[in-house]
């Protein structure tokens, strides 16, 4: 059997499920299969209202990855606010900066925190080696103003969103663009003393760790995705102390 | 403890909510005396929504506790239920004696709305009141026969003595424990693991983390939320529901560890926690 039969095979599943946990199952095998096809079926099952197939699905998008970025681009204009945060979800996890315009348009000005929340997020792992060397910095300055206009929205979920994303920003400008670096800087020092919400300050406190760490290491690794859990970045080290 | 998905896309402070009329304060605070019903109900919602603490606003909303003139045809008051919801969220002290008279009122849903006030009050003067009330559903130590029970609120009764640490109400909490509505198990559990800090009782909330119900489900994040159970990080972050509530949960986790760690450094609980929170953002 092919990859398009199974496909095929696997997206009749989700069709036909009948119940919330037969959904859910479908969903996560047509996820782990992987197939470019299946694409549009993961993509509807954003919007089923089923909060663990919506997880499944991004997962299995977020594997397809750049395959995946058209029709999730054309999926944000949807009116199911809950079906855009999840397609929201899906771009930050891929990366790709196809989806800048929309991520920037989102975290600023979409009426739901859940859809601001994933974008502030998004901002924070764009693949920057797709980005013509030429261009990098006017778009990494273009992400840091967004964001540091972007960790002042009224919920604290959107300035946390925020935060992890000035930590990785500002441990890859360390190299592109050391002489912006101090702004971010400085909004985290300013939230860190004034923010309202006690999980932001953590949060914030968290990201001035990491960032400090990252001085003071010397990293020579290739330029990879900004993984969730581990940001290592080409660092020259010691450059501002 | 009910949320829904909903409720938080509606407190957006900046959305300007296109389901009433945009007031200004002074507008609110006369409205509550208006000859019209419906824009008092809807000034009492609306002061508490927005955090109006202003003196004026405090009196008027105690004396909407009394109001007879707005009557469902069951004879509930749907002002007073409003008047001590927004009472809760105002947090001035001169509420406190006057939603303990309303523990008293005829209305399920006054009972109710006062206790849930009076547990974000946090004035322990409550607590016997709250005891008395909570003493309806027992004969000694044991749930009354009568079952299931729904005479009374014991969900916000429960949650607002696990809440004030009202040790002494142990043994008239633990037998709710038992109660056949799950959601009152659940807040019988949570107020357990306050007053007592056994891990059992987080645990029982950590199992039915796992349960069937996609409601009964995010009850329960906002109950683990509330007591700041570390051990159940993990598990939250996993369950079946919205990432907004398993995010409100985690942050109450967070907060706990923070408040609770004199260190100025992280502690490696609260490390956990929040790489957990920044994977479901």
């Amino acid at each position: 059997m092919n990859n398009s039969d199974l496909a095929q095979i696997l997206i009749r599943a989700v069709e036909e499920a009948d119940s919330s946990d037969r959904l859910l199952d479908a969903v996560q095998v047509l996820a782990a299969a992987g197939i470019e096809e299946s694409v549009p079926t993961l993509i509807a099952a954003l919007g089923y209202n089923n909060p663990g197939a919506a997880v499944a699905a991004v997962d299995g998008l977020i594997a397809i990855g750049e395959a995946a970025v058209p029709s999730l681009l054309e999926l944000i204009d949807d009116y199911n606010y809950s079906a855009r945060a999840w397609a929201i979800r899906a771009l930050a996890g891929i990366g790709d900066v196809r989806a800048l315009d929309t991520l920037f348009e989102a975290a600023k000005n979409d009426f739901s925190l859940s859809v601001r929340r994933a974008a502030a997020r998004g901002l924070g792992t764009l693949r920057w080696h797709q980005v013509p060397p030429e261009k990098l910095e006017s778009v990494q300055t273009q992400v840091l103003e967004a964001l540091l206009l972007i960790s002042q929205d009224p919920e604290w979920v959107v300035r946390y969103a925020a935060v992890t994303s000035l930590e990785t920003l500002a441990i890859s400008i360390a190299v592109t663009l050391p002489d912006q670096a101090s702004r971010i800087t400085n909004q985290l020092q300013q939230m860190l003393d004034a923010d309202a919400d006690l999980g932001v300050r953590t949060r914030v406190k968290f990201a001035q760790e990491k960032i400090q760490q990252q001085q003071h290491q010397e990293v020579f690794a290739p330029k990879r995705k900004l993984q969730e859990t581990e940001v290592e970045v080409p660092h020259r080290g010691g450059g501002r102390r | 403890m009910n949320f829904s998905p909903q409720k938080f896309e509606d407190l957006s402070p900046a959305a300007n909510s296109g389901d009433g009329e945009s007031l200004t304060v002074e507008q609110a605070i006369a409205n509550l005396e208006s000859a019209d019903l419906g824009l008092r109900f809807y000034a009492a919602w609306w002061l508490g929504r927005f955090r109006i603490c202003e003196a004026v606003a405090v009196t008027k909303l105690i004396a909407a506790l009394e109001d007879e003139a707005d009557r469902t045809p069951e004879g509930g008051y749907p002002l007073r239920r409003n008047a001590a919801r927004a009472l809760g969220k105002l947090g001035d002290r001169q509420a406190v004696s006057p939603l303990i008279a309303c523990l008293d009122c005829s209305d399920f849903y006054v009972r109710e709305a006062a206790a849930q006030s009076l547990e974000m009050l946090g004035d322990p003067v409550c607590i016997p009141s709250l005891i008395k009330l909570l003493q309806v559903g027992l004969q000694g130590e044991q749930l009354i026969s009568k079952q299931p029970d729904l005479s009374q609120p014991y969900e916000a009764i429960l949650e607002a003595l696990g809440t004030l640490k009202a040790t002494e109400s142990t043994p008239l909490v633990k037998p709710f424990l038992e109660h056949p509505i799950e959601l009152v198990q659940y807040a019988a559990a949570r107020a357990m693991y306050q007053l007592t800090q056994e891990p059992v009782y987080g645990e029982r909330l950590v199992k039915a983390l796992a349960g069937e119900r996609l409601q009964l489900r995010r009850a329960v994040l906002a109950d683990l939320g509330a007591i700041g159970y570390l051990p159940a990080a993990d598990a939250i972050a996993q369950t079946l529901a919205e990432n907004s509530l398993k995010l409100i949960s985690l942050k109450g986790l967070l907060e706990h560890q923070v408040n609770h760690t004199t260190a100025s450094t992280l502690s490696a609980g609260a490390i956990k926690v929040m790489n957990l929170m920044d994977s479901l953002l």
